[in-house]
This record gives C-alpha cells, sequence and structure tokens, in this order.
C-alpha cells in the first residue's frame, strides 16, 4: 500500500538520477548571473522568484546585453509557456487536491519534476497520494537548483563540461519515455514530435519544444481517428 | 541597470512564470466539458518528452548532427535500445553515461 510518506521517497528515489544532470545547470546559472554583474542577492532572488533554468539563462544574458525590461520579460515568458502545457496535463490529477496544494504544486512544476510524475501517475492512476510522489520529485529539484545555484553565486564553482553530466537529464527522460510509449497512435505521435524538435530546433525561445508538441500531438489524433474510422471523433 | 528595476523585471517574470504554471492546475476540472482536448492531453507526455531528448541527441552546439562523429547520438541510441528491453532507469543512465564517456576518451 502507498502512504504519503512511501510515494514522497518514491518521488525523491525517481527524480535522483535527474538531480545529477541538474547541478552543473544550477551552478552555471549562478556564476553567469554574477559575472554579469548582478548583485548575489538579485541573482539569489531569481532563483527563488523564477525558479526557471533556461528563463533564467535567457535573463541574465539579455540584462548582459541591455535589453530593454519588456523584451526581458517577454523572452521569459515564451520560454515558459510549455510549463502550462505541463500544467493542463497534470491538472487532472491535481483535481481533487485543496487550494493551498494546488499552489504549492505549481510553484514547483518543472521540466523534470513533470517527466517524472506523469509517467508514473499514467503507470498507477488510482494512487490517492500521488501528489506526495510529485512533491518528492518537485522538492528534491527545487533543493537541488538552490544548492546549485547558491554555490554558483557565492563559490563561483563550475562543473567541467567535459564531465558531459548534463547528458544525464536527456538519458532518464529516454528511460522514462520509452517504455510508456505503446500503441500506434502514442508511437507516431512520439517520432513526430521528436523529429519537429530536431528539425525546428533553430526556433528561438526552446519554441521548438512547443511546436513540436504540436505536431506530435495532431499526428496522434489523427492517428486514432484514422483507425477508429473517424466514428468517435465528431466533438 | 539599478537595482530597484531589476528586481521589479524578476520578480514580473515570478509572477508570470507562477501564471503559466498554476494556469490548468488551478482549473482543473473544467475542461471536462471538452472531451477533445482531453484527448489531445493524454499525448502531451508521448510527445513533449521525445521533443526534450531528441534535440540532447541529435543536436551539437544547436547544429543537427547525424553522424557517428556525435557521441551524443551514439550513447542515445544505446540507452533508447537498452530501455525498449529493461525498465530500469539506473541501466539505461549507466550506459547511456558510461558508453558517452568511453566514446569521449577514445
Amino acid at each position: 500500500m502507498s502512504s504519503p510518506r512511501s510515494e514522497f521517497i518514491s518521488g525523491v528515489k525517481a527524480i535522483a538520477p535527474i538531480l545529477l544532470g541538474v547541478v552543473p545547470f544550477a551552478t552555471i546559472s549562478g556564476v553567469t548571473a554574477v559575472e554579469t554583474g548582478m548583485s548575489e542577492i538579485a541573482a539569489l532572488g531569481m532563483s527563488f522568484i523564477i525558479f526557471a533554468g533556461a528563463a533564467q539563462l535567457a535573463v541574465v544574458q539579455l540584462i548582459g546585453d541591455y535589453a530593454p525590461a519588456m523584451i526581458i520579460i517577454l523572452t521569459a515568458l515564451i520560454i515558459n509557456l510549455r510549463f502550462a502545457m505541463y500544467s493542463a496535463s497534470v491538472a487532472p490529477h491535481f483535481k481533487q487536491l485543496p487550494l493551498k496544494w494546488k499552489a504549492l504544486l505549481s510553484y514547483l512544476l518543472t521540466d523534470q519534476a513533470y517527466a517524472v510524475s506523469v509517467v508514473r501517475f499514467n503507470d498507477n492512476p488510482v494512487s490517492q497520494d500521488k501528489h506526495w510522489f510529485f512533491l518528492g520529485a518537485a522538492s528534491a529539484l527545487w533543493g537541488t537548483w538552490q544548492a546549485g545555484t547558491i554555490t554558483g553565486i557565492f563559490l563561483g564553482t563550475r562543473i567541467p563540461e567535459s564531465w558531459s553530466l548534463d547528458f544525464a537529464i536527456p538519458l532518464t527522460f529516454t528511460a522514462l519515455t520509452v517504455p510508456a510509449i505503446k500503441g500506434q497512435a502514442p508511437v507516431t505521435a512520439a517520432i513526430a514530435a521528436g523529429m519537429a524538435s530536431v528539425i525546428f530546433i533553430d526556433l528561438p525561445y526552446n519554441l521548438n519544444i512547443i511546436f513540436a508538441a504540436i505536431v506530435g500531438i495532431t499526428a496522434g489524433l489523427l492517428t486514432e481517428s484514422r483507425n477508429t474510422g473517424g466514428e468517435n471523433n465528431n466533438e | 541597470m539599478s537595482e530597484n528595476l531589476l528586481f521589479l523585471i524578476i520578480i514580473a517574470i515570478g509572477v508570470i512564470t507562477y501564471a503559466t504554471r498554476s494556469s490548468f492546475i488551478m482549473i482543473a476540472g473544467s475542461t471536462d466539458k471538452f472531451p477533445y482536448f482531453q484527448k489531445a492531453l493524454r499525448f502531451v507526455p508521448v510527445t513533449v518528452l521525445p521533443a526534450l531528448i531528441m534535440p540532447a541527441l541529435f543536436c551539437h552546439n544547436g547544429i543537427p548532427d547525424i553522424s557517428i562523429g556525435n557521441e551524443r547520438l551514439v550513447a542515445g541510441i544505446l540507452a533508447i535500445v537498452i530501455a525498449m528491453y529493461k525498465k530500469n532507469v539506473l541501466l539505461t543512465l549507466c550506459a547511456g553515461m558510461g558508453s558517452l564517456w568511453i566514446l569521449q576518451a577514445i
């Protein structure tokens, strides 16, 4: 039987391999913020208030380029649009939770917490305590991110790029995703999305991810409706 | 840029980012009326995750590189094959990292 405690621990364990890849990313975001001339307190505030690696790196770069405030804010918005997609995808699993829980889990929603949780939720949709799994995974990631950023800000430590630790993130995603893709429509959707994300790699602001998801979802829905002869698709 | 303006920007981005994260979680349940939307949502995990993975394997410094010289592609394909047969995250991770380090060393 699952309990809040055991779900929380399972969440921490599930995200552990990804944390390895997050450390170099977190330290670099702290180091570059300070190198760009941001004060330690601003760099720290950014890491706690925004808590989104790709957007933080873009913000730091734009500040270094003396970009106007509006441009910086819009850029961060576009980079973080993908969170709305994750939010929609996990929302049904959090439907019954009190507002306080929803508010907390929203703050902690990241690529990595989403990835480990959604795979688990789809495997095991009946668990009453799955929000504890998410909390375990997401808060482990949060703690690692903040510790890495703080190390980067105050000690200037970088993890050598030649260690390639960042590769742990796509590898763990692979280990989670590949077994979860079953059936003709999901396989078609996955291949279409994977190809689209590479083809559109040049799109700015990580838009290739959203674009690839749209291409993949469309491919999946088309495959599905073709297989059912279009019967149940008159909505 | 003044420290005050910088903090205003950071807070604005924080608010906007929180809005994207909380958007659908907060209104969960109210999209049940749209079955086609629900159907589309089921494909989010199987499309977003490959979309995050594939550029990390196929692209080198932001440029697609489909060759045997792309160490991450070779290590990644090995990882995909292992993940197809063994549902074991640590095994896939170790095989992928191990093969990448070996390929980078030779």
